[in-house]
């Protein structure tokens, strides 16, 4: 029985059928790991010791009955940027390379009480800032279908995890795309919910009012299931919503029938790779077929999403990681002269430059006299993009759009222009300013052999028109797994 | 001649408020408690943790600004200030700044034709930070988190006040109304009431404002006069050195009456306010606004008003009274228990008034509780004990908050009503007094209290001083 191969569902139906025990399912991942880590690099932290031990506990319940849901007994790995009680959470920051959080994230609890084993930590980009997880302090994650290229980011080590089957799946965090671009790179499914669907108690923010958790796994199915498992109305979140259903499963119906799906030609021009477009207008012409309505539209204010997006998670960053200043907890320089030299080395030391450049930037655009210009003119963008998409949805049941303007660039490539870097969230970040749910699904590969993702977006609080239209997608085509993990069973 | 000099001032006065619990934590507020036990991932500002804000919070807030007039905000919002001190443990301070909870309201200061209203700019919530400890031995710093997040409201005025006086009366008159709604305790001394100054000076008669230094560091109202004397003088002084007056907030030192500089204009911080983003608007409806309204407890004019219908009190003794909510309370409770409102009254404007002035107290540091003092008026009214023994007793009371019947059962304080002891006692005064007896039979009044001293004191101040003279009396006719 090939245990890591199957989606996290079939997992969790096999264990609760009793073919399989949690411990059984456990100790395949981290062979697994053991396998293809050092390849891979998608973790920071992998809890071995532990996880074997909760898997031998949560049996028991499964066994006495206690534990009877989908994702009982079934190995996740959750982003580095969530806080766990028993595994130090680092946000790839040397800032916080030692850093035990006191609590676990809410999102997180709620796996655990619905029985998953979390094994450990994926790497990110330092702080959720940047595309590639390359700015992590412990190194660069590798995209599993090619270990010369970026797994996307932030949430690369997630993405990369899941498609090397390192995990059955995974959480991520998304604020401009962190959970859609690297699924797409990775060739795997992570959705983005409506903004305020899951707790971010305990989710070490990086832009509050953009962040959202979700789940990346190997289909849409488990997305749902996943989705169904950490989506709360949580009390310690203020920004928490409550939603008149939790349910995502029944969403799952392959039948498009009738549904009107729009495509905003202002994100099919320059800048988009032509191999990427292919596939893209391809898909549409799949839901056609099944009965979809196609309609392309003019979306607008496309070209102004990413500058309001860097100044509002910008500043909302340099505010939120001001906390992190040597005092109370994490890196503290090991030598200094008084409180101001003291922060100030600490904050040098303990950041890398792709946080600085934001912290700066957001500094900088919330700083006296630049304000109105910058970022009062960004929060007034922001609710136009929102107001173009209300006025999208009013005509549409969803968006098909893409998820990246290319497969995964190589190594390397992207951190000398991190202006282009910035570009490369043009299709995402506007879901995130208007609070929207997003989906990102495999979609095939390109000549070079690289994943190319979807993205599919609905109106707020509609996640089951993305889960159905990606769901009657999905009918059309069998999962397709990178080599590394065929090869790896072969090592 | 000396030109004539106008100072204007205007407060902004921060206020801890009553709730049990912090402002965005369920952490208690308790002042005091070990360092760091009062303390929480979300008030230490751990990373992940977030905010939820206290609703009793915006309950005692607007209570404050309806009692002040203001409009109230319907939809508030919280900003961060962002500045980095390791007392914030966030390095921002959730604050309000675009959108204040209440603006544009006033209080009323003085009587008749003084009367004088001072506006109020605006008020807003915010959280208090924590406190640090300098161990100068060590050359360290420690920070104690347990005052991080205990709610505030900042209340700022427009710059209507032209004296101390004024600025006295202002503050007395918020610190009334805020400790009758029950919103805060307003002690200067443990910080639950502090206030800036915000002071200019300019030529009697001209338009324009002089520029203004604000003056921190002030935690009592003789502070708060001393400073505003002290910078008054200093401004003129430099204006008529032909000098100017630098923007600057200043740090007042109480124990050396002067004040030195902190920081100037241009080295003002940049606060970055942004709209917290962790935090939703706050909506305010009209029916919520009407029910605290409806809810307001009885405020200072009305009870002064009553006392003075309801049990007699003169305006005078029922002002002291209710000008501190603490006072007024136990006044009430005390008169209801020994149902003897005026003698509950005098035992206050007297014998209280003059301990507190004698240990400078604040009437809300007054400890003893009104059962006692009920008691105490009770006992002196069956005439067990006499006055002078009630004197010592209240003193007792007033600082140990003693139980009265037991302490002078204990002490042998009760007065000796046994007519034949008394009798004794007299006579043999009377024996060991032969002069006086004489004075006194030989027209000389003042004999007699000679007399009533010497059994006093033969009966340890242990009888009835007026049922001595009156048996002296008739034994010498």
């Amino acid at each position: 029985m090939d245990i890591t191969s199957m989606t996290a569902a079939t997992l969790g139906k096999r264990i609760k059928a009793r073919e399989l025990s949690a411990v059984e399912a456990v100790k395949a991942y981290l062979g697994q790991i053991e396998k293809v880590e050092g390849d891979i690099r998608g973790f920071v932290t992998v809890d071995r010791e532990g996880a074997v031990k909760r898997a031998e506990e949560i049996q028991k319940k499964i066994d006495d009955g206690t534990l009877s849901g989908p994702l009982a007994g079934v190995p996740a790995a959750v982003k580095d940027n969530l806080c766990t009680e028993n595994m130090r959470t680092t946000c790839s920051s040397r800032m916080l390379e030692n850093f035990k959080p006191a609590f676990t994230a809410e999102a997180v609890k709620r796996l655990e009480k619905a029985g998953v084993i979390i094994i450990g930590k994926t790497n990110m980009d330092e702080f959720a800032m940047g595309s590639t997880t390359e700015t992590s302090f412990f190194g660069a994650t590798r995209n599993p279908w090619n270990l010369g290229h970026v797994p996307g980011g932030s949430s690369g080590g997630s993405c990369a995890a899941v498609a090397a089957e390192e995990c059955a799946f995974a959480l991520g965090s998304d604020t401009g795309g962190s959970i859609r671009q690297p699924s797409a790179f990775c060739g795997v499914t992570g959705i983005k919910p409506t903004y305020g669907t899951v707790s971010r108690y305990g989710l070490i923010a990086y832009g509050s009012s953009l962040d959202q958790i979700g789940p990346v796994a190997k289909d849409v199915t488990d997305c749902a299931v996943i989705l169904e498992a950490i989506a709360s109305h949580d009390p310690k979140d203020s920004t928490s919503m409550k939603r008149e259903s939790y349910d995502f499963t029944s969403a799952l119906v392959d039948d498009v029938k009738g549904m009107r799906i729009g495509i905003p030609t202002d994100y099919f021009t320059e800048g988009l790779d032509e191999e990427v477009k292919k596939h893209i207008l391809k898909v549409a012409e799949v839901l056609k077929e099944k009965g979809a309505v196609v309609e392309e539209f003019d979306l607008s204010l496309v070209q102004y999403a990413i500058p309001a997006y860097y100044v509002i998670a910008s500043a909302e960053a340099s505010s939120n990681l001001s906390r992190f200043d040597g005092v109370k907890y994490g890196y503290r320089t090991p030598e200094y002269e008084g409180l101001h030299n003291m922060y100030k080395k600490s904050r040098s030391e303990g950041f890398g430059p792709e946080v600085k450049r934001r912290i700066m930037l957001g500094s900088f655009v919330l700083s006296s006299g630049y304000y109105d210009a910058y970022y009062l003119k960004a929060l007034k963008t922001k609710a136009l993009i929102k107001q173009a998409f209300d006025r999208a949805f009013e005509k549409y049941d969803v968006i098909l759009a893409p998820a990246a303007p290319t497969a995964a660039p190589k190594l390397g490539e992207s951190l000398k222009d991190p202006l282009k870097m910035y570009l490369g969230d043009i299709y995402t970040i506007s879901v995130n300013l208007a609070g929207l749910p997003g989906i990102s699904i495999p979609v095939g590969t390109d000549q070079e052999g690289l994943p190319v993702g979807m993205q599919i977006i609905g109106p707020c609080f509609h996640e089951d028109r993305l889960l159905r239209a990606a769901y009657a997608y999905e009918k059309t085509r069998a999962y397709e797994r990178p080599a590394i993990v065929k090869k790896g069973g072969d090592r | 001649m000396a030109k004539q000099y106008e100072t204007i001032i205007g407060l902004e006065v921060h206020v801890e408020l009553a709730t049990k619990t912090k402002i965005f934590c369920s952490c208690s507020t308790r002042f005091g408690g070990a360092p760091n036990t009062h303390t929480c991932p979300v008030c230490t500002g751990m990373p992940g943790s977030l905010p939820v804000l206290n609703k009793q919070v915006v309950e005692y807030a607007a209570a404050i600004a309806l009692a002040a007039h203001c409009e109230i905000t319907r939809e508030c919002k919280f900003d961060r200030k962002n500045y980095f001190y390791p007392d914030n443990p966030q390095n921002y301070q959730i604050s309000q700044l675009y959108l204040p909870i209440a603006r544009n309201g006033y209080v009323e200061i003085g009587a008749g034709d003084t009367k004088k209203k001072i506006r109020i700019h605006e008020m807003h919530m915010e959280e208090d930070a924590g406190k640090l400890i300098h161990d100068e031995w060590d050359d360290t710093s420690l920070v104690d988190y347990n005052r991080s997040g205990v709610p505030l409201v900042e209340i700022v005025s427009e710059p209507d006040m032209r004296s101390a006086d004024e600025v006295i009366a202002y503050l007395t008159k918020l610190k009334t109304m805020i400790q009758y709604l029950g919103a805060s305790d307003c002690k200067l001394q443990e910080g639950s009431m502090r206030a800036d100054v915000n002071l200019s000076v300019r030529e009697a008669g001209a338009k324009e404002l002089g520029t203004r230094t604000e003056m921190k560091n002030l935690n009592s109202f003789k502070a708060i006069a001393r400073a505003i004397e002290g910078e008054r003088a200093r401004q003129i002084e430099l204006l008529e050195a032909g000098r100017k007056v630098v923007q600057e907030t200043r740090r007042w030192d109480d124990n050396k009456e002067a004040s030195y500089a902190m920081r100037s204009k241009e080295d003002a911080k940049d606060y970055r306010y942004f709209p917290e983003p962790d935090l939703v608007p706050v909506v305010i409806s009209g029916e919520w606004i009407d029910r605290i309204r409806k809810n307001q407890p009885e405020m200072r004019d009305e009870k002064l008003e009553r006392y003075k219908k309801e049990f007699d009190i003169p305006q005078y003794d029922a002002e002291i009274i209710t000008e501190s909510k603490h006072m007024a309370d136990i006044f009430e409770k005390a008169a209801a228990l020994c149902g003897k409102p005026k003698k509950v009254s005098n035992w206050l404007m007297v014998e209280t008034l003059r301990l507190l002035k004698e240990h400078e107290m604040e009437p809300e540091e007054i400890s003893f509780s009104p059962e006692h003092l009920a008691e105490l008026v009770t006992l002196t009214e069956e005439g067990a004990i006499n006055s002078t023994v009630a004197k010592k007793v209240f003193e007792k009371i007033f600082a140990e908050d003693i139980e009265p019947a037991a302490y002078v059962e204990e002490q042998g304080l009760l007065n000796v009503n046994d007519e034949g002891e008394l009798l004794k006692v007299l006579q043999k005064v009377i024996a060991e007094n032969p002069q006086a007896v004489v004075d006194y039979k030989g027209g000389k009044e003042k004999a007699l209290g000679a007399l009533i001293g010497q059994t006093m004191k033969a009966m340890k101040g242990k009888a009835d001083p007026g049922m001595v003279s009156k048996k002296l009396r008739e034994y010498l006719q």
